[in-house]
């Protein structure tokens, strides 16, 4: 089994157990959703339809509607194309970087992480194909046989490699992230008691069944999907840098773009990670598996990634200067000074500025502040790529034609509706699907659980196998009898017949003698609900006095009884907690 | 021929691990292991292979490869050679590094894809197959060993059972197939 060094934060806190995990997770998808969800969802759905209504009346009348003009011929939608790219870089940076990093902190947000690529890919890819005007012409990109007298698709293309890059992106991702969620369905098929639930998740679950074949398998799919999409992040955004680096224009044409763009792409990336993560956490119960932890390994990687992002701000200002070459520098000078400097100057503030705070660790591990960058960031990273494809253009080369753009409202229309459905896809996904991934998760709560991380002593680690409780054995023999003559398919549980019960409850209750009069609120002992006090009370158990007595062989004894929580009262303590408050409420 | 399954329940994955280790020890055939995570070191005690899927998805990578490679050939170079910019398309060799791009991301994709639906044709987890897991607690936190008897001919299933009863399991069932 994999150990983790003492002096690292357990990433599970609390006293979880296997089925807790299965509990947290899976109760807000069995549950009714709150009443919030149906808000929120509303919002984004009247958002996302909004911009569906500016695409179609787009579609309808031409990219004209949009405030373009002869000189800046690209604006909102390229911006918007790339900055949802970016977005969509951190879901598969965390699952297949981390993973190949062996970091665990990512099993706890890779779900999640990935839900938000795909969906961010989603948006980007729409940018390209409104932009083409005719949207039932998309496929002329795709190298076919055609009327054309087969003339191909231009291969020497930067837009033509986006084509490829963004579907192989997008797809690769999706089936990454499917592959995870399979087991994660079986649990909540395994679990669902409504017909059409039960229906549905089993039709997702692939009829998956854990068999140790299949894991083994599973793992090895992982890893090498993680392999080959590693490079493929990469690629990716270096690829959309291109379109801009392989051009002649001034600003654009730099070597230092693909870095240079993909340190942005995880930058914003992480950030939308952030904004999402810290809502989601709180309003699903999540909180023992997405903490302060997880928030402060992010917020690093925000600040690496955004000062590597600073640093080639820096060095394309001093290249452009450097070169000599007055129209490499004239498009930077103009940047920082001309009527554009606002966006240059939020840009700076935004993404070289704040993520520097995060040096201090205050500051990293406060969930507000954290939560406030990661909009600053995301409003930075819009920026940035407005301030690239904008300020580039708007200076032609003849004074004539220089020019300023002004969005319409269906570019903000189309820009806030991707805003919107993008949202309604990421409210659909926490509302259905597991949040968590619950396999990965279930197998680093030994090594990183709190409760077994804190206390070594319960480690259920040693070589020796647990005997067998004695009086189970005969049952079981007799249950074996009484199938081999009747080979029905059954499926029943060895349990205690009425007289050893009665047997076992005569013999803890004089071990730990009578309630007497005293009735304490056992409750209040960590570990016991409701449900687990009622049993307690039926078998006698009532005060403090008489937990306070348990040993060893009164937990094994009560566990056979109760059959709930097998270990548990061993593991909480509770004779320790009962002393102590005993003691509390004499004094 | 009519065969047995019998199927020993335990709610930990590591009682599960000593358990197999000493029944394998002893002789017993371990079929296979349900269990709701992947329980690491448990392959090489019940004798599980390391799967193959990796070669698999290098032999895909290269298919991807040799189908691009080809593609990028045939479209630009040989079937209509476009002259753009003043850069003509002469041959291969010289148009190479624009080609690359593409290239990778198609040897990723079939590599990729490739892989991915071998792997679920072999688990033969498709769409609408129905369940094999013997218990639907082993998806959340509980641990299941299956045996068959045919694969135990030296042993009765008592035997067997009072072996079992050693390991620290919780639940014992058994299943006519």
């Amino acid at each position: 089994m994999h150990k983790e060094a003492a002096i690292r934060e357990p990433l599970i806190l609390g006293h979880k157990t296997y089925h807790d995990i299965t509990e947290d997770v899976c109760r807000p998808i069995e549950d009714k959703a709150p009443k919030t969800w149906y808000v929120l969802f509303a919002i984004a759905l009247i958002i996302g339809l909004y911009g569906v209504g500016c695409i179609l009346y787009l579609l309808g009348t031409g990219v004209g509607v949009w405030g373009l003009n002869k000189t800046i011929g690209w604006a909102w939608d390229i911006t918007n194309f790339v900055w949802w790219v970016g977005i969509g870089h951190a879901g598969t940076l965390i699952s297949a970087v981390l993973l190949l990093f062996r970091q665990k902190w990512r099993m706890a947000i890779n779900r999640s992480a990935e839900a938000m690529t795909i969906f961010a890919v989603f948006m980007a890819g729409l940018f390209p194909l409104i932009h083409m005007g005719r949207l039932w012409l998309g496929y002329w990109v795709l190298p076919i046989p055609n009327h054309f007298g087969s003339l191909w698709v231009n291969f020497n293309s930067p837009l033509l490699w986006d084509v490829f890059a963004i579907s192989t992106y997008l797809s690769v991702s999706l089936v990454f992230w499917y592959i995870g969620l399979i087991p994660d369905f079986a649990t909540i098929r395994d679990r669902a008691k409504k017909p059409v639930a039960k229906k549905m998740y089993s039709i997702l679950s692939f009829g998956w069944s854990g068999r140790a074949k299949h894991w083994n398998r599973f793992e090895l799919v992982s890893l090498v999907l993680a392999g080959l999409a590693t490079p493929l992040v990469f690629s990716v955004h270096s690829i959309v840098s291109f379109d801009f680096a392989t051009s002649v224009i001034p600003g654009w044409h730099t070597t230092i773009f693909p870095p240079y763009f993909v340190a942005g792409a995880v930058f914003s990336g992480f950030a939308m990670v952030q904004t999402l993560m810290l809502v989601m956490r709180k309003a699903m119960g999540l909180e023992a598996y997405i903490h302060r932890k997880h928030v402060e390994y992010m917020n690093i990687v925000i600040m690496v990634t955004g000062s590597i992002v600073g640093t080639a701000y820096i060095t394309e200002l001093f290249i452009s200067w450097y070169s000599g070459v007055e129209y490499e520098a004239y498009a930077f000078i103009n940047r920082a000074t001309g009527p554009y400097w606002w966006a240059y100057f939020a840009m700076m503030t935004c993404n070289v500025v704040s993520p520097q705070l995060m040096w201090f660790k205050k500051l990293r591990r406060s969930l507000i502040f954290t939560f406030i960058i990661s909009i600053v960031v995301n409003i930075g990273m819009w920026f940035e790529r407005y301030v690239i494809i904008v300020t580039s253009l708007h200076r032609d080369y003849l004074p004539s034609s220089w020019s300023m753009h002004f969005p319409t409202h269906i570019d903000i229309g189309v820009y806030v509706g991707t805003i919107g459905l993008f949202f309604v896809f990421f409210l659909l996904f926490a509302r259905f699907f597991p949040v968590l991934a619950l396999n990965e998760v279930k197998s680093i709560l030994k090594s990183s659980g709190e409760s077994y991380k804190n206390a070594p002593d319960t480690h259920r680690d040693d070589p020796t196998p647990t005997p067998v409780i004695e009086t189970v054995a005969p049952v079981v023999e007799e249950k074996v009898e009484v199938k081999t003559k009747e080979p029905v398919k059954e499926t029943k549980k060895a349990k205690l017949s009425e007289d050893q019960i009665k047997d076992k409850t005569a013999a803890l209750i004089s071990k730990l003698g009578g309630a007497g009069n005293a009735i304490d609120d056992l409750k209040q002992i960590s570990g016991v609900g409701p449900v687990l006090e009622g049993k307690l009370n039926s078998i006698g158990i009532c005060s403090f006095d008489q937990v306070s007595k348990m040993t060893k062989v009164e937990y094994d004894l009560l566990d056979e009884l109760t059959a709930s929580f097998p270990g548990r009262a061993e593991r909480d303590d509770w004779a320790g907690k009962a002393k102590e408050l005993m003691n509390k409420s004499n004094s | 021929m009519a065969d047995k399954a019998i199927y020993a329940m335990y709610d930990d994955d590591d009682v599960l691990k000593d358990g197999a280790k000493m029944l394998v020890s002893k002789g017993v055939k371990v079929n296979d292991v349900y269990s709701p995570f992947p329980i690491h070191g448990i392959d090489p005690i019940i004798g599980i292979k390391n799967t193959r899927l990796g070669i698999m998805s290098f032999i895909y990578a290269l298919v991807g490869l040799a189908l691009a490679t080809y593609g990028m050939w045939f479209f630009m170079i040989d079937d209509w050679p476009m002259n753009i910019g003043g850069k003509p398309s002469f041959s291969y060799k010289e148009n190479f590094l624009s080609f690359m791009p593409i290239t990778f991301e198609f040897t990723v994709l079939c590599a990729a894809h490739g892989m991915a639906i071998t792997y679920l044709i072999i688990n033969k987890t498709l769409p609408g197959m129905p369940a094999q897991n013997p218990d639907p607690r082993t998806t959340d936190d509980k641990f299941v060993m299956e045996f068959r008897m045919s694969e135990n001919p030296s042993m009765t299933q008592t035997e067997l059972v009072d072996l079992l009863k050693n390991t620290g399991m919780t639940e014992l069932d058994q299943k006519d197939i």
